[in-house]
């Protein structure tokens, strides 16, 4: 008996050891782990309309990219159309119609390109999710993607 | 109470004693010393150390483990069909299995080698071989999928395969059984086999960057039975090495026949001299049929080009190419230390292990220190060629691999024991138990330049009592030894897929960066592919109905499908539209007479289903993939041949209820 506990001992002192030498290198791969806010980046304390992710201030003209917009009409047809309408219809997501006044661009675009982390930890993303409960997919989207997928719900906001 | 205590004591320490006195305790008790558990322990989430590739045997796949835990990560359909894996049953992968012969659904994967540069494990590919339909398979390790197979002419029981030259130039194959080649006709009597049966050693070039095979040459030679090869390397680059038995050429009851002789070979080709050879336009065109199949991760789909001619070498002819070195007794592995000097031959029925050593060879070959001829191959006369035996080690030698420190350790299948013996002195350091009968073993990098030799693992063939008893059929095992001390030490059991062959190990940092997420949907080009919702639709041409269908959590679109009717054959082309990691899509049908599709974020993958019964049929994604993945499913209606019902698709449309019931159409 008393070496059985002894063994359960060194197990439990080496994987302690094992944990903390990985603890960096193993959040970045895994979507389920909470990162400690980053101070480094310019993202001092969370700011919940912009959310968690490396946009802190997109740039949107007064009027409409038509070629951008024609861009993200692409991407959303191969990547999002399956889950979110033109309209305001939830389909799995909720419809896009309106959206770029009930959300900053910097949270969008956080959203589309930094999801898991952004429904691990950001307040609204988290009240979506209880209402639709599916997960939103990472898609892979470039940020060049993402942005055209701005300027695309912008014109289906009406920007012209 | 009293007495069963004294017996039990008594029990203890006479095994105790035999254990000491014997060095070879007969179960798991004093074999395994305490903190064996902690050394093979692997804490929940976190990563193993090495992969371990090993050959699955009869069940024709490859599995994937890591070590020291023992974990099985992945089994890698290779030469057998995956019904769960849709693999051999979707249309892009059945042309995978297609040969000579047709479309072949087994085989019996034997071994494994890693590719290598420089003599080293580079990570990029692993290949395996069909023991069976003789076949070699290159599997990329990015995606862990068997990417190309090639067929091989005049060959039958492809064994000594698939054994690489040390910068992956060539992967070998050598026949096990000979037979009258494939341009001649074989219908000739079986106890001609001296007259008309012809042993084969093939040698597959690989392409550089893509690692693409094609057979480059092969060398006919006498007909024997090719049993086991490596390659040499370093000094000893540009040659090959096979052991062969039956060197009576006996065509029956070769357990008794084909022992006769004290000697049979380890057969020396000098591959560089063959390339001159071919070159100098030395090779015969012979007319043959074999099948090459490769897979594109760009369309998501296989081909398979029959092709009709080989360069055929003559052993006889090429006088400085091939030497025979005689090998006691029936010999099975040979295996070249990391230095390229030694080969190590083991014969089965041999009491010792020869060595043989490549700078006496070259000597020997210059000296001309012949014995004769082996069907016009000079014969090198064995002392000329050997360096030393190891004495008495055991029985029934089978394998050895190296630990880079000048050390061997070879498997002895009659005595089931691993020992350790010194290169140099050739004298015995250890021996370890196996449970039971051991076959191959590995150690990471073992038959490459540089081992990296913190464990080896024994394949064994026999269990019995080590798991819980599971009927007649047993699980076969692997076992983990930590060989950093002087001492092998047993620290765990696993048990393995099939029967474990050879198999292969590398330092994980070598792959896992390497693995691929997903595959980018912008580029895939599989010509059945719907990239987005949009574009979904369901296309008839004559009877056939081709369903162009998206997945994504968590519906299909389409996922309502009428019009469908007796006599048409149905192909579902499932693209799967997410680009995350680890979220494949499942895909089924009832009543289909295959299997499932397993499909890959960005994939494209095709299920063939012909439809037996008017009626409603229903369709539904197989793997787990979000809180409402029961929810992902869907109908289609098949409707009498001739029927007028319009061909018709949709998701998410809830048309008016129909008035029409059930009953009022059967009554009709």
């Amino acid at each position: 008996m008393k070496k059985i506990a002894v063994f359960f001992g060194i197990s439990l002192i080496i994987a302690a050891c094992g944990g903390g030498a990985d603890k960096d290198t193993k959040a970045t791969t895994d979507p389920y782990a909470v990162k400690p806010a980053e101070s480094s980046t310019g993202n001092p304390s969370y700011d919940p309309n912009r959310g968690v992710g490396k946009f802190t201030k997109v740039e949107v003209g007064a009027s409409l990219d038509a070629a951008m917009a024609a861009n993200g009409e692409k991407t959303y047809g191969v990547k999002c159309s399956s889950c979110h309408k033109l309209t305001e219809e939830k389909l799995v997501g909720p419809g896009w119609k309106g959206v770029t006044s009930r959300r900053a661009a910097e949270w969008i675009m956080n959203f589309a390109t930094n999801t898991d982390e952004m429904l691990n930890k950001d307040p609204q993303a988290q009240a979506q999710l209880e209402i639709c409960l599916v997960r939103m997919p990472n898609q892979n989207l470039t940020d060049d993607d993402a942005r055209a997928l701005y300027e695309f719900m912008r014109k289906n906001d009406g920007v012209k | 109470m009293r007495n069963i205590k004294t017996i039990m004591v008594a029990v203890l320490g006479i095994s105790l004693l035999l254990g000491f006195s014997a060095c070879k305790p007969k179960n798991a008790g004093n074999a395994v010393s305490a903190d064996a558990a902690a050394k093979a322990y692997v804490a929940p989430g976190k990563y193993d150390e090495f992969y371990n590739f090993v050959s699955g045997g009869f069940s024709g796949q490859m599995s994937v483990y890591g070590l020291p835990s023992g974990r099985l990560l992945r089994v890698i359909p290779v030469f057998s069909v995956d019904p769960e894996k849709g693999w051999g049953y979707s249309e892009e992968t059945k042309p995978m299995l297609n040969t000579s012969q047709g479309f072949v659904p087994w085989d019996d994967l034997h071994h494994t080698e890693l590719s290598q540069t420089n003599g080293e494990i580079d990570g990029r590919w692993i290949f395996g071989n069909a023991n069976n339909t003789p076949r070699v398979a290159r599997i990329d390790l990015t995606t862990f999928r068997t990417q190309e197979i090639i067929e091989l002419p005049n060959s039958a029981g492809n064994h000594s395969s698939p054994f690489i030259t040390e910068n992956t130039e060539y992967v070998v194959a050598g026949t096990r059984f000979s037979l009258p080649p494939d341009d001649k006709n074989g219908d000739v009597p079986i106890n001609t086999y001296k007259q008309n049966f012809k042993g084969t050693l093939s040698f597959i070039s690989v392409g550089k960057e893509d690692g693409k095979m094609d057979i480059a040459f092969q060398i006919q030679c006498p007909g024997v039975n090719f049993d086991l090869s490596h390659s040499g390397k370093g000094k000893s680059h540009g040659w090959f090495f096979f052991s062969c038995y039956n060197s009576e050429q006996a065509n029956t009851l070769l357990e008794v026949n084909a022992s006769q002789k004290d000697k049979d070979f380890i057969m020396a080709v000098n591959w560089k001299k063959a390339e001159e050879s071919l070159k100098a336009g030395k090779g015969r065109k012979q007319a043959v049929k074999y099948a090459h199949n490769t897979y594109s991760d760009k369309t998501h789909s296989a081909t398979s080009e029959i092709k009709t001619e080989v360069t055929v070498l003559d052993a006889k002819d090429l006088k400085d190419i091939c030497y025979m070195i005689p090998c006691p007794k029936s010999p099975h592995g040979c295996d070249v230390d990391p230095t390229g000097e030694y080969i190590v031959g083991s014969g089965k029925l041999a009491a010792l292990i020869p060595v043989f050593s490549f700078d006496k060879l070259q000597k020997a070959i210059a000296d001309k220190a012949y014995d004769g001829e082996y069907d016009g191959i000079p014969v090198i006369k064995y002392e000329a060629a050997l360096y030393g035996e190891v004495k008495k080690p055991g029985l029934g030698p089978l394998h050895t691999e190296f630990d880079g420190k000048g050390n061997a350790y070879t498997t002895f299948f009659v005595s089931s024991e691993v020992v350790k013996w010194n290169i140099k002195d050739l004298k015995v350091l250890d021996r370890a138990p196996t449970y039971y009968s051991v076959g191959h073993l590995c150690i990471p990098g073992g038959d490459s330049k540089k081992p990296n030799a913190k464990y080896l693992i024994a394949y064994n063939k026999i269990t019995k009592d080590r798991y819980l008893p599971t009927g007649p059929e047993l699980s076969q095992s692997a076992q983990l030894y930590d060989i950093s001390g002087d001492k092998m030490q047993l620290i765990l059991d696993f048990p393995t897929i099939g029967e474990p062959h050879y198999a292969q190990a590398v330092a994980a940092d070598v792959i896992k960066t390497k693995s691929l997420k997903f595959f980018k949907i912008d580029d895939n080009a599989n010509p059945y592919a719907s990239k987005g919702e949009a574009t979904a639709k369901v296309v008839r041409e004559g009877n056939k109905v081709h369903v162009y269908m998206t997945a994504i959590r968590s519906h299909f679109a389409p996922d309502n499908i009428e019009g469908i009717k007796m006599g048409d054959e149905v192909y579902f082309h499932v693209t799967n539209l997410e680009q995350d990691w680890d979220v494949p899509h499942g895909f089924a049908v009832k009543g289909a007479a295959n299997g499932e599709l397993l499909i890959m974020p960005g994939e494209t993958q095709t299920l063939k289903w012909i439809p037996t019964k008017v009626g409603i049929w229903p369709m539904y994604c197989t793997d787990f993939c979000s809180a409402l993945h029961q929810e992902m499913q869907g109908y289609v209606r098949v409707s009498p041949a001739g029927s007028n019902v319009p061909l018709t698709f949709s998701t998410g449309k809830n048309l008016p209820a129909a008035t029409t019931t059930a009953d009022t159409v059967k009554k009709k």
